[in-house]
């Protein structure tokens, strides 16, 4: 009997720590891209790797980030980057809402479609981000570094939907637990 | 354990989303309203974060000094090394030898000099860069013993690297003098004239208001002025470089995008009374 609550202990465990693994993962590359010195400039990366992160498990896995912890993780993301109070969990929100909406359709394209479609994704959030920034800091700004993130982000998701698949089939994946 | 029945389930796992964006849209009212709440948030982020930050940067710190960098196997990098070394010496001296004609000119005119006085300093590390899309802010390490560094001057060892904008028990936030939100009065030059340095997000902020007759020179050394009383005059910031037809901007002294160990000094502790009520009107903003 002891056996069994065990086995069964460590089969929740094992499910909640794949289920928490996206988020988790998320939280890590905003907390480690911040740690000055070996690349200039790699804290630009966060917002970015944030934004493909959450298209791509919001697409993939929708279950392991939900809403409440998708505003969790806009906020740290927003605290930790100097953005105003609030405006990080509505862009991840949105991008959520987008994605969910169009999953049945996405989900079944290859991967050039979805690809655009992130690029789609990454241009509305950042428009939106440019609005938000301008409004609540009652200035207009550059308009130029929405362009390098959108850039920047479009050449980087082929480099790491490898490393998400694999997550997504392995470590990530509660059913083969 | 709480059982709920599936159209019940259904319905919040369908009103989750919406309920959350409203919370969402909530806080940047929240926000906006009271501005405190971001402030207080983001010191309570910043303080918890510093221990770990502070062991992480340990290791990168190790691979990337000058005798543990990997690069440093390789033997051609032995070369640029003591290279940048010797570059970085002689633009030091030449701050310091612009500075001084500048100070020289301004006691020249006049007839009783009243030193600044010696400020407190402590030496910080850069533990995160903390800017964003546009934010330009680096975290610092603070001794525990460090009373009120609010307001403190942060330099690296060729100039101005920016003002300790949130002070908390173990870090401090710098705004760095390229962030969109950065104002600075500077002088310009050996004669001194006034100009304002704003932050572009870009590697070099721009020179505003300087008077229309005197138009600054290229190369002039950019020091900061005394004017809002929260910097003291006279520290080297930059020179002046023309991105355009008029269009001057500061190439800073300090490597804005490598920065590892600052100075943070206290000049407020020696300022009187009266320069810190100054400082209340200080043009130089900080992000909600």
């Amino acid at each position: 009997m002891i056996t069994m609550v065990r086995r069964n202990l460590w089969l929740e465990l094992d499910r909640l720590a794949r289920a928490s693994l996206p988020a988790f993962a998320i939280i890590m590359a905003i907390v480690f891209l911040g740690v000055p010195g070996l690349f200039p400039a790699v804290a630009a990366l966060r917002d970015t790797f944030t934004v493909m992160s959450v298209y791509f498990w919001t697409l993939y896995r929708p279950g392991s980030l939900p809403a409440p912890i998708t505003v969790v993780l806009g906020l740290f993301l927003g605290l930790l980057t100097s953005a105003p109070l609030g405006v990080w969990p509505v862009l991840l929100l949105l991008i959520q809402a987008g994605v969910l909406a169009s999953r049945r359709i996405l989900v079944r394209q290859g991967f050039i479609l979805i690809w655009a479609a992130l690029i789609a994704c990454m241009l509305m959030t950042s428009a939106f981000e440019y609005c938000a920034f301008c409004i609540l800091d009652f200035t207009v700004l550059p308009i130029s570094p929405i362009f390098l993130q959108v850039g920047l982000g479009s050449l980087l998701y082929p480099l790491l939907v490898p490393l998400l698949i694999a997550a997504h089939r392995g470590p990530a994946a509660p059913e083969l637990a | 354990m709480l059982r709920l029945s599936v159209p019940v389930r259904l319905v919040l796992s369908r009103l989750t989303l919406p309920v959350m964006l409203a919370l969402s849209l909530g806080m940047i009212v929240a926000g906006q309203a009271n501005r405190n709440i971001g402030i207080v948030l983001r010191g309570a982020v910043d303080e918890a974060l510093a221990p770990l930050y502070r062991v992480v940067s340990r290791p990168v710190d190790v691979l990337i000094s000058d005798r543990n960098a990997l690069g440093a196997w390789i033997g051609m990098h032995s070369e640029v090394l003591r290279l940048q070394a010797e570059n970085a010496q002689l633009k030091r001296w030449r701050s310091v030898a612009l500075a001084l004609a500048a100070q020289n000119q301004s006691l020249k005119s006049q007839l009783h000099f009243v030193p600044t006085p010696t400020p407190a300093f402590f030496t910080a590390r850069v533990i995160a860069d903390v800017g964003g899309l546009y934010a330009r802010s680096v975290l610092v390490t603070v001794p525990r013993d460090s009373h009120g560094v609010a307001d403190a001057i942060a330099m690296d060892g060729g100039g101005v690297v920016g003002r300790v904008v949130q002070a908390g028990v173990r870090s401090a936030r710098i705004l760095l003098i390229t962030d969109l939100n950065s104002r600075i009065p500077v002088s310009i030059g050996r004669h001194g004239e006034h100009a304002l340095m704003a932050g572009t997000n870009g590697p070099a902020p721009r020179l505003l208001f300087w008077p229309p007759a005197r138009p600054p020179a290229d190369g002039a050394i950019v020091l900061t002025s005394a004017e809002g009383g929260i910097f003291p005059d006279g520290l080297p910031i930059g020179v002046v470089h023309y991105l355009g037809r008029n269009d001057p901007a500061v190439l800073p002294f300090a490597p804005m995008d490598r920065l590892r160990v600052l100075r943070l000094f206290e000049y407020q502790r020696g300022f009187d009374s009266s320069s810190s009520k100054a400082s209340e009107g200080f043009v130089q903003k900080t992000r909600p």
